[in-house]
């Protein structure tokens, strides 16, 4: 976490670095339940996205001219973040994720060990276990956890590379959840902090940039709006508001009126 | 030669490697990785990587996922 006192004046200067690697664009996107690629591809301009996560899945061999990802959200042009969506132990994460490096030569990757279809939330003692096996194998691992600060931190001296708690559960769209917590996990951490899931409007990523995380994570948010493009557009915004937000401090909260005109020199 | 590719049962014929196999699907080797028997085989490896009757292979590639 970067403080607001190292506030640049210049906007194209305000990066972010995550595993040695800096980047201008603090909305990373999801690549799943577009429409299609081309859509998806949009999207991602429009977003103005450096980084978009990706899965990996068996090809399908009765069709071997489907389109495929990287035909459309080129890996030149993005910096793919393989995930292990579907994984529900360490060791399918980290077969998954072997399998991604080999895939794509990419040693940056999006951990996410879950526990229940229902609520898709992660498992802890499962994420941190695989965390410790995929760092021992040389992975950079961002990793998607609970909104819990015991856990986050518990990532970070492990030493993942961004902690990334949900705000709401994946594709639920509820938002922030637990604000108290979120604020937590930011004012203690180290690496980089990311809402990962949750976020259903553009002002939601404005109040995860305004409490100070580096940047955030959404797929549904932008895929199901009804215009995925000009949502894109709305999320990238969005994600640059509450950013220049917290670089300038926002005024103090107080209980009682204070009027913007003097009162003196009333006729 | 029986596969078991991508978890079902395929049957093969003048293919005896993984650089083989892959030019049969007709699959592009840059987008795609696989695994032999939970082993990943290198891209590199490809063309030296024998196959063997019940192999149980994995190819797989990236899609959209959030």
């Amino acid at each position: 976490m970067d403080g607001a006192t190292a506030a640049p004046q210049n906007l194209a200067e305000d990066t972010w670095t995550v595993a040695g690697r800096t980047f201008r664009s603090r909305l990373i996107i999801g690549t799943g339940k577009y429409k299609d690629y081309a859509q998806n591809a949009a999207a991602a301009e429009a977003a103005g996205a450096e980084i978009v996560t990706v899965a990996l899945r068996r090809v399908n061999l009765s069709d071997p001219s489907q389109p495929m990802l990287v035909d459309h959200v080129k890996p030149d042009r993005f910096t793919f973040l393989p995930n292990t969506a579907g994984c529900f132990t360490g060791e399918d994460a980290v077969r998954t994720l072997r399998l991604a490096r080999e895939a794509g030569g990419w040693d940056l990757v999006k951990l996410e060990v879950l526990s229940d279809t229902k609520h898709l939330l992660p498992d802890m003692e499962e994420t941190l276990r695989a965390l410790k096996l995929l760092i021992s194998d040389g992975f950079q691992v961002m990793v998607y956890c609970s909104d819990d600060p015991v856990y986050a931190q518990k990532l970070e001296d492990a030493g993942a590379a961004a902690i990334m708690p949900a705000g709401a559960p994946i594709g639920s769209g509820r938002g922030i959840q637990n604000l108290l917590n979120l604020g937590l996990i930011i004012e203690q951490a180290k690496v980089p902090v990311l809402v990962d899931a949750g976020v259903g409007a553009a002002s939601d990523a404005v109040v995860a940039m305004e409490m100070g995380c580096d940047a955030v994570l959404m797929n549904t948010a932008i895929a199901q709006a009804g215009d995925p493009i000009r949502m894109a557009t709305a999320m990238k915004h969005a994600v640059i508001a509450g950013r220049q937000a917290y670089l300038a401090g926002r005024m103090p909260r107080r209980m009682y009126a204070e009027p913007s005109s003097p009162l003196s020199g009333l006729i | 030669m029986n596969l078991i590719l991508n978890g079902e049962s395929c049957a093969f014929q003048g293919v005896d490697d993984v650089a083989g196999l892959v030019a049969a699907l007709g699959l592009d080797a840059r987008k795609v990785a696989v695994e032999r028997n939970l082993e990943i085989v290198p891209k590199s490896a490809y063309a030296r990587t024998g196959l063997t009757d019940g192999d149980r292979i994995e190819i797989v590639h990236f899609i959209g996922g959030g």
